[in-house]
């Protein structure tokens, strides 16, 4: 039910030392509210070719499908590292199934390379729902005038290109935006709770692009469920750095002359963390399996992976703080760091309730 | 094996479960082996061990030359799964073949292969329990029953409580002291493969919170036993306990297979959402009624998936030993509340008991109630999380 190919546990090796080299949690709070992506790392990452992991071979790429990520993701999850990595590989394989044979050529062997892609889907309400938009795409000749806001768009500043939604003659699309298209001052930077998330504000009003960049397909549930896929995966290796955060302050805290890992007030709850790693990294690669089988339930699998870790993440960032005392009431206190980053994965895509909502009938109104 | 072999090998347990499941008794069967509290029930159930015994669905790994099967042990694995599929009723000789047996296997002498094996698997020697005392419980290493040696035979005296089976069994897996000396309490505990059919051996049932039997209290009043029972040396009781937890608890393999239990599954509980009506409407239609069920039913994927998972050493987390030691904890508990929330659905009928007027006679309530034998016994539900933390997380001991 679960399949995992040796070619993915070598990545997941590889990865995995990767990002533990450059995962020291001093690095990641250099790199907080940082004003450009560490460009050292992203080299490095684009010369391991984990660019083109899921890019066709024809452009340049290994030809495998996106849940062949997900062992890189989960890795730099769990070392809380941040880059446009999980935006620029999600734009790759949009382009590719929904981008026109120009579009593809043109821009996935750069993306192999080193380009940095991004999404703009989210507006100003917050809604999950991706169709639920005003941002508009009005035509006249060969161009295309846009209006309206996006929010969340992680390293608009550097990106080369953004996939944006907008409706287009009451229809929503995808359009290819370039760098160069967006007017100095449409690009502003916003204040979010993942310090380590760089995300912008992009003002589309007065945007001109050329008709053809209007992509072919507008498959917004693969857009949702690919990146769902991906926070799981980072939610998955992130339960598993604060668990080791939380461990290792319960060996070596000491009040009233024990330690306090030895108080079952905090060490049940550490075991129901690590129980919920569990069911979380189960999840996630159950899910990963349906997605590269092309499977039926792939949707129902995502979706819960995405409830149950949401939920779990949250909780184990939340109690860390807790078992720290007042110094998890500091910033100097790594918990928060975790913390921060569960609920930035938790309200991307989709709460708990969210998805348990949507999954309802998914579950209950089918035959058994 | 092949993967042909095995899906051939699998229709053809399906098949044989099929065909051979027995006809309802007429009387209310137990759900778990810890419940067995009177003798019509006890032999169906023996009889029915018996049966998938030589047909040769358990045991299937253990050596040939005690009696097991000599096969690899992915083909027992496959027919204990097509036996809970086929919701047949459980093996009720659980503690010899899962916990007893093993240990045997793996540290008993020759002759007590030879002397035991076979009559586990087939139903014809029961085995018991002889750990918990009234006053040690979740604290076994304080057990006080004495076993004091007199020339080649041990004088037992005390008591066990708690003991599953105790009036069926023949033999017992106990721990006792044979000193009160030593180091810690720990030091003074040696383990026996007692035979219960002696004088001064008397198991006195205990009657449960549902109403029915299923264990006792075991008196021991200058009971003789041979002092070839001891296995081990002195002193080495508790080592060997702890070997017999890992197994009952599953936290290693070796055991004969089998289900002890009647399985609830979330499907159960589903499919009992869209037959019974709350306030006027099927249940399955209460939108309260429905989170939870999508929250048991991403519970239990998470236990039927950390079991997958689990076979992938690649896909180990940092806690490997994680998924092994929390298996009783997980399933026991999810059953627990699965139960309870069953009740929930069956509004002011909710509070009958096993009885015709009650929604299928009862065994919502009957069940909850006994699901507290698996959140108890073997250690109960916090020694199970506390271990964890212990072994699992490597935090200091309480
Ligand atoms: C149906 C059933 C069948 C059984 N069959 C057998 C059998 O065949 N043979 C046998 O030997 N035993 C058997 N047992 C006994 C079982 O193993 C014990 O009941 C169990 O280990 C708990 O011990 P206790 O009853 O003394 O409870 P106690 O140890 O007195 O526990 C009382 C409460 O305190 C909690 N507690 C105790 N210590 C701690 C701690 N350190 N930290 C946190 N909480 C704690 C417990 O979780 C529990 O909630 C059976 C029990 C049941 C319910």
């Amino acid at each position: 039910m679960i399949k995992f190919t040796d070619e993915q546990s070598m990545l997941l090796e590889t990865a995995a030392d990767f990002c533990r080299n450059h995962g020291p949690i001093e690095k990641v709070r250099a790199s907080l509210d940082a004003d450009d992506i560490d460009r050292g790392l992203w080299q490095e990452m684009s010369d391991l070719g984990w660019l083109g992991i899921n890019v066709p071979e024809e452009y340049g790429g290994l030809g495998l499908d996106i849940s062949s990520i997900v062992p890189v993701v989960e890795s730099m999850g769990r070392y809380l590292l941040g880059s446009p990595y999980v935006s620029s590989v999600l734009v790759a394989e949009c382009l590719a199934s929904c981008g026109s044979d120009s579009q593809r050529s043109e821009w996935l062997p750069k993306i192999v390379a080193g380009t940095i892609g991004t999404f703009a889907l989210t507006e100003e309400d917050g809604s999950w729902v991706l169709d639920d938009i005003e941002a508009v795409g009005t035509v006249s000749d060969q161009t295309l005038h846009l209006t309206g806001t996006k929010m969340f768009v992680t390293d608009a500043d550097v990106a080369d290109l953004i996939i944006a939604s907008v409706k287009i003659d009451g229809a929503v699309r995808l359009v290819l935006i370039e760098r160069n298209q967006i007017p100095p001052g449409n690009l502003s930077r916003e204040v979010v709770i993942d310090q380590t998330r760089r995300s912008f504000r992009l003002n589309l009003d007065g945007i001109e692009i050329s008709a053809s960049q209007v992509l072919a397909g507008s498959d917004l549930k693969a857009i949702e469920l690919n990146s769902m896929l991906m926070l799981c995966a980072e939610m998955s290796g992130g339960l598993t750095g604060v668990l080791q955060v939380i461990v290792e302050y319960l060996n070596t805290r000491k009040a009233f002359n024990r330690l306090i890992g030895s108080y079952q007030s905090l060490k049940h709850p550490s075991a129901d963390i690590v129980l919920s790693l569990e069911a979380a990294k189960s999840h996630l690669y159950y899910a990963a399996t349906l997605v590269s089988d092309g499977d039926d339930n792939a949707e129902t699998a995502i979706r819960m992976a995405k409830a149950q870790a949401s939920e779990a993440f949250a909780f184990a960032g939340d109690r860390a703080v807790q078992f720290h005392g007042g110094f998890g009431f500091t910033f100097e206190c790594d918990a928060q760091l975790f913390l921060r980053r569960a609920l930035w994965c938790q309200y991307q895509h989709g709460d708990e309730n969210y998805h348990c909502r949507l999954l309802e009938p998914l579950l209950l109104d089918q035959a058994v | 094996m092949t993967e042909k072999e095995l899906v051939e090998f699998r229709a053809e347990v399906a098949a044989w479960f099929r065909d051979n499941a027995p006809d309802d008794p007429g009387f209310l069967l137990p759900e778990t082996f810890m419940e067995v509290g009177t003798d019509e029930q006890f032999e169906f159930l023996r009889d029915w061990q018996h049966k998938v015994y030589e047909a040769g669905y358990l045991g299937m790994a253990w050596p040939k030359e005690y009696g097991g099967g000599g096969r690899p042990q992915i083909l027992q694995d496959i027919a204990t799964q097509e036996m809970a599929k086929a919701r047949v009723p459980f093996m009720t000789n659980t503690i010899g073949l899962n916990w007893a047996g093993p240990l045997i296997l793996k540290m008993g002498r020759e002759e007590d292969k030879k002397r035991y094996i076979k009559n586990i698997l087939s139903a014809e020697d029961i085995w018991c329990q002889g750990f918990s005392e009234p006053d040690a419980g979740s604290d076994l290493g304080n057990s006080q029953c004495r076993a004091v040696r007199d020339g080649d035979e041990y004088v037992l005296n005390g008591s066990k409580i708690w003991t599953s089976l105790g009036t069926y069994a023949r033999h017992m897996i106990l721990l006792a002291r044979t000193s009160t000396e030593g180091s810690n309490k720990y030091a003074g505990l040696s383990y026996f493969l007692a035979p219960m059919n002696v004088p001064g051996i008397d198991p006195k049932p205990i009657q449960k919170l549902t109403g029915e039997y299923g264990f006792c209290q075991t008196y021991f009043d200058n009971a003789r036993i041979p002092a070839d029972c001891l296995m081990g040396q002195e002193g080495e009781g508790w080592n060997i306990a702890m070997v017999t937890l890992t197994f009952e608890r599953g936290a290693t393999g070796g055991q004969a297979g089998g289900i002890s239990s009647m399985e609830l599954t979330v499907n159960d509980v589903v499919e009992l959402a869209r037959r019974v009506k709350r306030n006027g409407k099927p249940a399955i239609e209460d939108p309260d009624v429905r989170r939870q069920l999508v929250n048991f039913l991403i519970e239990s994927k998470s236990n039927r998936l950390m079991g997958v998972r689990s076979t992938i050493p690649a896909l180990a987390s940092e806690w490997p030993t994680a998924v092994m030691m929390s298996g009783k904890l997980r399933a026991s508990e999810l059953n627990r509340r699965l139960s309870r929330f069953a009740l929930s659905m069956l509004g002011a009928n909710a509070a009958r008991f096993v009885s015709d007027e009650a929604t299928d006679g009862g065994k919502w309530q009957r069940g909850y109630f006994n699901a507290f034998s698996a959140t108890i016994g073997g250690g109960t539900s916090q020694i199970q999380k506390n271990i964890i933390g212990e072994r699992v997380l490597g935090l200091p001991k309480d």
